[in-house]
């Protein structure tokens, strides 16, 4: 099958979000530096919020939104072994999306819209900005549809066939997608731009943020998904071994998209406008999402232990010496695992509706989510990369060894730069400042976690070079040598038999999203309707 | 279907540690009240100058009739008014929050005491600190580019400090020497 068309697609898009990912690891970097207030020439407020604010941007909605996109293009094209659907209108996604990109940066870098990744309403940002963000989600609904329909021709062609786990998870995430960027929508267009662009005089902050917290958990999973699946279909197969039980994964990805939708409210704990009954149903909600991420573990490591064994592995824990350690994907399926475990009880800490206070907006909260997502999450992507880019561009990987050593200096680099922050925010450092200037003791106890993050920042800096310096080798390099691999899906160990229809579709998981939003949303948004509220006008910064 | 015996067993090992998690929640916030704040009231950020209980007079430490302390706030960029507080160890304390501007948070490190202060809200949480000693109070959300000043300071002291403080007739003490620290 000629597949050019996947093929470019997906690698526009990751060289979009590859792009946007060493921009802003400049930033971090940056931004370490600024914070320790060890260089008084690098102090500046107003350039460090609008670098957080760019960081953010870039890492968490252009990185991973156009990584997403690419991703699913090819894998959906050569496991269904058809073309991308309709591929005009992916094209034409690509360009809103990235004309947004570009929108959004404009403001952003020039410091007008330093309103943080989350937008921080009653603060108001340039117009461009939210306009921006707004045709990035745009672009990335295309991509939506696309999946869904190829999913659904796929299905129409092939009845009672299973629909391969890669494509099954990929359409998955479009439909979390889809549910999940609705809250964001409401607020971007009924709220942020009519304010902004000043047709609108005040807007309701606690409206706002409810929106917000709609999109805010489940947007988390949208960004593991991929490394989910890459755990799941990839990784077994790399080890020499099969996937433990795939209808294990398929339930699992099922409960993380139903289940992760309706608790966005962990993020609104300390929050005023909400009711307590509200956050504990959300938060005793947020403890079954842990669920699909035990059974993935379980699942991987059996996959794993199963690969070793095979290999010549003995005794409990014997299979971990013979596993393929100098295969990035096995590697990074380990280091990830590490990362998500220590990041997995940090976030317990997080949901726990009681304990989050203790550590509500200090800097322990980045420590977590840069362990689950620029760690774990992100880990998987730059393995995904690596196997990809030679089937994509038909060159061999530039350098096996230093992939490898990239890997192991992200995670070394992850590891140092996130224990200080846990530790930071349990000594109470607030996570979104610029230097510290309170005049107190405790402050100073906390100078030398600090030195520690611009190591930890240095080492991650280095690694990500050398990353973005591995693939613009092996596409444009000297080489002459034609790669001629393929992707390949692991297969489960047990042949997939008599799949139920619920572990091969969406129609009835949607319809139980939906329930299960009206439950936990309805509600406390209506509430807005009823109650006397005010609104807030715009405020600069 | 098939579904590996060991993968069977683990999920029911993974449903009993939610299930822990969860009960122990459960049992935090309906027996013995440990919840997130939340009393959903709200308040017109634009004209708190003129509302009754956040009045500038209004701000500060209140003890009540019946002996309860109540402490009001107002978060404005870049400060908490009032600027200096001083409440006793090991007592029930309710603070009330507004913010007469952007979103603030506040929290003190190391103990409980941690809210949002969201404009056209109402923010209450209650605390008590055992240990007396001088605890920041700290702005700790991006309220704009002066943020990183936005603290206050609160002196907790010991139980017998604040009685017998109270107790005497020049009882205002605690006030006058704030004032001069102030003036200093
Ligand atoms: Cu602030």
């Amino acid at each position: 099958m000629n597949d050019s068309t996947a093929k470019n697609l997906a690698l526009s898009h990751m060289w979009v979000a590859f792009s946007a990912f060493i921009l802003a690891c400049f930033m971090g970097e940056y931004q370490v530096l600024e914070r320790s207030g060890l260089f008084d020439s690098l102090s500046s407020p107003s350039v460090y919020f609008a670098s957080v604010s760019t960081h953010g941007v870039l890492m968490a909605f252009v990185l991973t939104t156009f990584f997403i996109m690419g991703f699913g293009y090819y894998t959906a094209s050569h496991s269904l072994k058809v073309p991308v659907w309709n591929p005009k209108l992916a094209w034409t996604g690509f360009a809103i999306a990235l004309s947004g990109v570009v929108m959004a940066a404009i403001p952003l870098l020039s410091g007008l819209a330093s309103v943080l990744y989350t937008f921080y309403p009653p603060v108001q940002a340039h117009v461009a900005f939210y306009m921006g963000a707004t045709l990035l989600v745009i672009g990335s609904w295309v991509w939506c549809v696309i999946m869904v329909v190829m999913f659904y021709q796929w299905k129409k062609a092939n009845p009672g066939q299973t629909v391969p786990l890669v494509m099954f998870a990929t359409t998955a995430n479009a439909l979390l997608w889809l549910w999940t960027s609705v809250g964001v929508a409401l607020e971007v267009l009924f709220q942020l731009i009519p304010w902004a662009l000043g047709w609108m005089d005040t807007l309701d902050p606690g409206l706002a943020r409810t929106l917000f917290a709609w999109t805010l958990h489940p947007i988390v999973y949208f960004w593991l998904i991929p490394a989910y699946t890459a755990f799941y279909v990839f990784a077994p197969k790399q080890a020499g071994a099969y996937l433990f039980s795939e209808e294990a994964a398929r339930m699992a990805l099922i409960v993380l998209v139903v289940f992760s939708l309706p608790i966005g409210f962990h993020h609104l704990y300390m929050d005023p406008e909400q009711a307590k009954g509200w956050k504990l149903l959300h938060g005793l909600g947020t403890f079954i999402v842990t669920l699909p991420t035990l059974v993935t573990g379980f699942t991987v490591i059996a996959s794993l232990e199963i690969a070793g064994r095979l290999r010549g592995g003995k005794g409990l824990f014997g299979w971990i010496g013979t596993l393929p350690w100098g295969n990035s994907m096995v590697l990074s399926v380990i280091l990830s695992l590490l990362m998500l475990i220590f990041g997995g009880f940090g976030g317990i800490v997080n949901a726990s509706y009681a304990m989050n206070t203790m550590i509500h907006n200090t800097a322990w909260v980045p420590g977590h989510f840069h362990l689950i997502f620029a760690g774990t999450t992100i880990i998987m992507y730059f393995a995904i990369a690596y196997y990809l880019w030679p089937i994509l561009v038909k060159k061999p990987l530039f350098s096996k060894s230093l992939a490898l050593v990239q890997l192991w200096t992200w995670f070394i680099g992850m590891s140092i730069m996130t224990t200080p922050w846990h530790v930071l925010g349990l000594l109470g450092q607030p996570r979104r400042i610029s230097s510290v200037q309170y005049n107190n003791l405790l402050t100073l106890s906390w100078e030398p976690y600090e030195l520690l993050m611009i190591l930890g920042g240095l080492v991650l800096l280095g690694s990500a070079c050398l990353f973005f310096y591995l693939l613009v080798k092996t596409q444009f390099g000297a080489s002459t040598e034609v790669f001629e691999g393929e992707v390949e899906y692991a297969e489960p160990l047990h042949a997939v038999k008599d799949l139920p229809e619920y572990l091969n579709d969406f129609k009835l998981w949607n319809k139980a999203i939906a329930v299960l939003m009206t439950i936990s949303f309805g509600i406390p948004i209506l509430q807005f309707f009823f109650m006397d509220t005010y609104g807030s006008s715009g405020w600069g910064y | 279907m098939h579904i590996d015996p060991l993968e069977r067993k683990w999920v029911q090992v993974s449903l009993g540690m939610c299930a822990l998690f969860v009960s122990i929640i459960m049992l935090d916030a309906l027996f013995h009240g440990v919840n997130a704040p939340s009393n959903v009231e709200t308040i017109d950020s634009r004209k708190i100058h003129l509302s009754e209980e956040f009045g500038e007079d209004n701000l500060g430490v209140q003890v009540a009739e019946n002996g309860e302390i109540t402490v009001r706030l107002v978060a404005g960029r870049y400060a908490f008014f009032p600027k200096e507080i001083t409440i006793p160890a090991e007592t029930k304390i309710t603070f009330r929050w507004v913010s007469m501007d952007v979103l603030h948070g506040v929290h003190m490190p190391m103990t409980n005491m941690s809210t949002m202060i969201v404009p056209g809200y109402v923010s209450q949480v209650e605390s008590s600190f055992p240990r007396p000693g001088e605890y920041p109070m700290l702005c700790n959300e991006y309220c704009g580019l002066g943020h990183d000043h936005m603290w206050s300071k609160v002196s907790v002291i010991d139980r017998e400090e604040w009685d017998a403080s109270r107790a005497t007739p020049d009882a205002a003490t605690n006030d006058t020497t704030d004032e001069e620290q102030n003036n200093e």
